[in-house]
């Protein structure tokens, strides 16, 4: 099939160049001498890896949004939670290393006159169980919360609102500091990660391939799960919903499936993210960081998987240049490319360019077998 | 499960559905057998989608019984259950699954496991391939097999929706104006198609063209107002004074 062939070229070419990623960004930083054009510093290691975790969100929210058309404009939320799960995780690896030299209350709860470790904290020390909870946390808030809003058959604009609302209550919620989460400032000065300085070069290069590998296996997952049978019940939702309940799915448990497969994967991301920006705050579930990382899938393309990637990693760097060179026009940009794109290319950036790609392989086509496309419709 | 109240298939007394004061059904009663075709006609606003939407679980009715099989209540089931029941719709407009190829809108339509986890595990089997070549045979699309749905004819897509149904394996298929836009060859086909289905399956046929009525050759319900104007033999109803009146026009 025509279109199955597109998709493993596709699947080819994003692993080739996440695999030279993993190898290059590496070799650059490591073997390159400092001083060589060819050499990557080492501020720019870390950088690159938090644009392969907000890839990697991008991602998860093409998977609901582009094959399922549930548009969350909250996944921000499971983000920051996968990245308060790992933070509290760094938190615990400091030990009696903050500031006040507590070996098991962390320095915020110190400054707060906290005598014990709320409850919530317990467990956090060991590594497979926070592990464990960068996928349960978001999964569990997106079961619970996709079941009463795909139970009472809450769609498009709604969904989108109330997830907006989800997002900005947890913002609230965390700046407290009653939530024992660090309240304002959030979780920061970490010194290790699994026994690793957390700062060292060789600790973000390995983050950073880690997450080139994750962002890879993310990729697999989502294709696997958009070609199977599932996948197509997917698309069959999105484009026709009600046309599938009289078919007798219960688009329900699609929808909330899918929908906790993809905020456990925003969990993911935000755990790979944390460790390598140093930081998590409440400001992670912004109601706008939400409506950005819509933005990038648009970019990219929409329901192509590897377009959320390009999105993500072209928009970042656009960030990165704009808020140094221009600070003040980053926000106009932003909004002027969302127009543009949905304006002149509503398909994103790869819905454009396999559009060219269709068109003029099927001239070729034509060209060599004119008589099968005449026998078309009407 | 109790013993079955009637010895229908389809068993509607007495619904009656009212939006906002209006009443869309009003004390409607019907009876199909097991593999029985019915015409249902009637002016537009006479209840006919909206009987339809009683019987496949959209809407609940204010009062009435609705019973499949003479033990399953349909008013207390949604269009998921009622589906799996073996009910199947196709609608006015042709709905098909427009991004999806010919062929895998057959697949998802295929009598098969439909929970989130069957489908993400499942594999194709020889078996169902060989259904939806049967399929594809029968609904005369073998040839488009791997075109998007979307890009196919009016005709095409209404033949693929039945395909469709009939691939449900359903045990009544109710069929909205499968002859709106079709040229008369397509709706002579199509005539022929469900007498084809009716043979084995019972079939509720809403439609406005008297021909494609008259070539089914099945006795027809006319429905005014949210309920049975009159029925019987085509002949009969369209002899009836008051059909001619709210209807068929003089």
């Amino acid at each position: 099939m025509r279109t199955q062939y597109l998709f493993d070229r596709q699947t080819v070419l994003v692993l080739s160049i996440l695999a030279a990623a993993a190898i290059l960004v590496p070799a650059m930083n490591g073997l390159v001498p400092p001083g060589s054009a060819l050499h990557l510093s080492d501020h720019l290691v870390p950088l690159l890896g938090k644009y392969v975790c907000l890839a990697l969100l991008a991602l998860s929210v093409d998977l609901i949004w582009g094959f399922c058309g549930i548009l969350s404009l909250g996944h921000g939320a499971f983000f920051a939670l996968g990245g308060y799960a790992m933070g509290m995780y760094l938190m615990r690896q400091i030990g009696p290393r903050g500031a006040y030299a507590d070996p098991i209350l962390p320095d915020f709860m110190v400054f707060l006159n906290w005598k014990e470790l709320p409850w919530f904290w317990h467990g956090f020390d060991w590594f497979p169980f926070a592990a464990l909870m960068v996928l349960l946390v978001p999964g569990a808030l997106a079961l619970v919360f996709g079941w009463f809003a795909f139970r009472s058959r809450v769609t498009g604009v709604y969904f989108s609102i109330i997830t907006q609302a989800m997002t900005f209550a947890l913002m609230l919620a965390f700046f407290r500091n009653d939530m024992g989460l660090g309240g304002n400032n959030g979780l920061t000065d970490f010194k290790e990660v699994l026994g690793f300085p957390v700062q060292a070069g060789s600790t973000r290069v390995v983050l950073f391939v880690l997450s080139v590998l994750v962002l890879a296996g993310g990729y697999l997952l989502c294709r696997w799960v958009v070609g199977s049978t599932f996948g197509k019940v997917l698309v069959a939702v999105r484009d026709a919903e009600s046309r599938t309940r009289f078919l007798g799915y219960r688009v329900e448990h699609y929808k909330l499936a899918v929908f906790t497969l993809s905020a456990m994967l925003a969990g993911v991301a935000g755990a790979l993210y944390v460790p390598q920006v140093g930081i998590i705050n409440p400001s992670e579930f912004a109601p706008a960081n939400s409506i950005e990382v819509v933005i990038w899938v648009a970019v990219g393309g929409r329901g192509t998987l590897a377009g959320a990637i390009l999105g993500a990693l072209l928009v970042n760097a656009g960030k990165t240049w704009f808020t140094a060179a221009l600070p003040e026009f980053w926000l106009f940009a932003l909004g002027g490319l969302f127009v543009f794109v949905t304006l002149f290319m509503p398909r994103g950036i790869l819905g454009a360019a396999g559009d060219l790609w269709e068109r003029s392989s099927r001239r070729l086509r034509t060209r060599r077998s004119p008589q099968p496309f005449t026998q078309a419709a009407e | 499960m109790t013993a079955p109240v009637t010895p229908t298939l389809l068993y509607l007394e007495n619904v009656t559905v009212s939006f906002d004061g209006f009443r869309a059904l009003n004390a409607l009663s019907l009876v199909i057998d097991h593999a029985e075709m019915r015409a249902i006609i009637g002016p537009n606003g006479a209840g006919k989608t909206t009987m339809m939407d009683v019987i496949t679980g959209k809407t609940q009715p204010n009062e009435g019984t609705a019973l499949f099989e003479g033990t399953h209540d349909l008013t207390a089931l949604d269009e998921t259950a009622i589906a799996e029941l073996g009910i199947g719709r196709k609608f006015q407009t042709p709905t098909v699954f427009e991004m999806h190829t010919v062929e895998d809108n057959l697949l998802l339509a295929l009598k098969n496991k439909r929970g989130p986890l069957a489908t993400l595990f499942s594999r194709q089997a020889n078996q169902e391939r060989e259904r939806i070549d049967a399929l594809l045979e029968r609904v005369r699309l073998t040839a488009q097999r791997h075109r998007r749905a979307g890009e196919l004819s009016h005709g095409q897509k209404q033949w693929l929706e039945i395909g469709m149904l009939l691939a449900q394996e359903p045990k009544l298929l109710l069929i909205d104006e499968p002859a709106a836009g079709m040229t008369d060859q397509e709706t002579a086909d199509t005539a022929d198609l469900l007498r084809d289905i009716a043979k084995s399956k019972a079939v509720i046929v809403v439609e406005h063209d008297m021909t494609f009525v008259r070539d089914l050759g099945v006795k027809v319900t006319c429905l005014h107002e949210g309920s049975v104007l009159a029925e019987g033999s085509l002949d009969a109803v369209s002899a009836n004074e008051r059909v001619v009146e709210v209807y068929l026009g003089r």
